[in-house]
């Protein structure tokens, strides 16, 4: 474990502690914001068959970079009418909201935050946090546009939690377990032990699963996509009637944290559907570092296999958003509350059937 | 000694002293030329008419409600989830009456038209009117 490797160094458990919170903000979600800003805008830009950003460097990948440079430099206006002080607060809670998250999910086998046993209960509370964030930010910004779009992603943040939480449950039912460390292990093995094609059910109860096992990886998917505001169902900061939503009034360094927890938050829900459904850092084919003999190889292998399970949901999130049109907000809770609760309710009860075989 | 929970607050307050330290880093750097027009309220262009803080669609309200009776109602199943596989299909049945009663009352809901963004106008009602007048009348 690296915490205990750092423990050792450091000859404290605080600073141990410390660095290991940093590890994944610079190791992880820094550079992961800025590849995924930039993918963003050309893979938005392909599907649209135009170029994108080419102008700095090669095929433009430094895009990002300069415009982090370009935000650091812009005046911070804060409006006559706005709350000052919950103005200032808004990006704190936003960002730490999202970040806290990443405590819970094990990036290897020898990274994990912190290893609760509530791991996935703490995940759903703690995400809780940004709503206040949010509905602080469009509340302080004394604006109607913010205000909307704060009311609107609120709206939208806790009906989705619903449906998430509700297949939660139903894994919870089939594992027994609610740490994200034991939960990943649970699936070791190769790629039919994921919970998506059963877990270690045996026989005739892996099979059952295995269609409601489907039916709930989309369930948490599409509620996912809705947790983090994400077209279609980005109504909270719909450019073309709302400007930006809830981040209207903010400018320079402060729009940029709101930026960045965004896109934290889009990892952070694509990596607990691949701690849940698609077997976290494990590989499906089994380890290079075992046919060579070199046991430190398989945590980097697992970082490796994380990230790319990760990535790949975050570019089928950016592949939606320039499929999918934007939808009302009636027909957005339409079908959070006649829909996905309905299906992950049946989904629950049937499912804890077949767990009784 | 330092607990797991002692973690999540070190991550937590690694990411408040982040944003602190930045947005305090982009205050040396950035200029601060504040002028009238700067400080309105941005409406596009528009001059601001009256304050956003009034009154709210309602509906926003129910959305909340509704939502807090499912939220309390999953929280309590998260230990039942844990323990009901060692009571075997008897502590499955408590698990599903405790669903089916929140189901039943999640239809009633829709039935009564809570969960529509626009409420649909609630039923007249049947009033017998010549039974009415009669009863006027009687007394």
């Amino acid at each position: 474990m690296i915490f205990d490797f750092f423990t050792k160094l450091t000859g404290s458990e605080i600073s141990a502690s410390i660095i290991s919170a940093l590890l994944p903000l610079f190791l992880f979600v820094l550079p992961f914001a800025l590849i995924a800003v930039l993918l963003e805008r050309k893979v938005s830009a392909h599907i649209q068959d135009r170029l994108g950003p080419m102008r700095v460097g090669y095929h433009g990948i430094l895009q990002t970079l300069a415009d982090i440079l370009k935000l650091i430099q812009k005046e911070d206006i804060i409006a006559d009418s706005n709350d000052k002080p919950l103005f200032n607060i808004a990006p704190v809670l936003v960002f730490a909201g999202s970040y806290a998250v990443f405590a819970a999910i094990p990036f290897t086998s020898s990274y994990i935050g912190s290893n609760i046993n509530l791991g996935l209960f703490y995940i759903i509370g703690i995400s809780g946090i940004v709503v206040i964030g949010i509905l602080m930010a469009g509340w302080a910004s004394n604006n109607k546009y913010t205000l909307l779009g704060a009311m609107r992603s609120a709206a939208q943040l806790i009906s989705y939690e619903i449906p998430t939480l509700m297949i939660v449950v139903t894994i919870l039912m089939i594992t027994g377990t609610l740490n994200l460390n034991e939960l990943t292990e649970m699936q070791s093995g190769f790629f039919w032990n994921w919970m998506i094609f059963g877990g270690q059910a045996t026989g005739i109860a892996k099979i059952l699963l295995i269609p409601f096992m489907i039916v709930g990886f989309v369930v948490i998917y599409i509620s996912t996509l809705a947790e983090v505001n994400r077209t279609p169902f980005d109504i909270s900061e719909a450019e073309s009637e709302l400007v930006s939503g809830y981040h209207t009034e903010y400018s320079g360094m402060k729009f940029a944290i709101f930026f960045l927890a965004e896109y934290a938050n889009m990892f952070a829900v694509s990596a607990i559907v691949v701690v849940l459904f698609f077997g976290g850092y494990l590989s499906p084919i089994g380890y290079l570092g075992n046919t060579l003999g070199l046991p430190w190889l398989i945590p980097v292998e697992q970082l490796l296999w994380f990230t790319f399970k990760g990535v790949a949901f975050v570019l089928v999130q950016m592949w939606l958003r320039w499929t999918l049109p934007r939808l009302r907000v009636d027909q957005l809770m339409a079908i959070c509350w006649k829909y996905l609760i309905p299906i992950a309710f049946v989904n629950l009860l049937i499912v804890g059937l077949i767990t009784l075989i | 000694m330092l607990t797991e929970f002692g973690k999540i607050f070190v991550f937590i307050l690694v990411a408040i002293f982040f944003v602190t330290v930045s947005v305090f880093v982009a205050k040396l750097l950035r200029p601060s030329r504040p002028t009238y027009e700067k400080q309105l309220t941005y409406e596009c262009g528009e001059d601001t008419i009256g304050s956003p803080w009034v009154q709210f669609n309602i509906r926003f309200y129910v959305v909340a409600l509704i939502f807090l009776i499912f939220d309390v109602e999953i929280v309590l199943l998260i230990p039942w989830a844990y323990v009901y596989k060692t009571f075997g299909i008897g502590g499955y049945l408590v698990g599903a009456i405790f669903l089916i009663l929140l189901g039943l009352g999640m239809a009633y809901e829709w039935r009564k038209g809570d969960l529509e963004w626009s409420r649909p106008p609630l039923p007249k009602l049947k009033v017998n009117k010549k039974k009415l007048f009669q009863i006027e009348k009687s007394e």
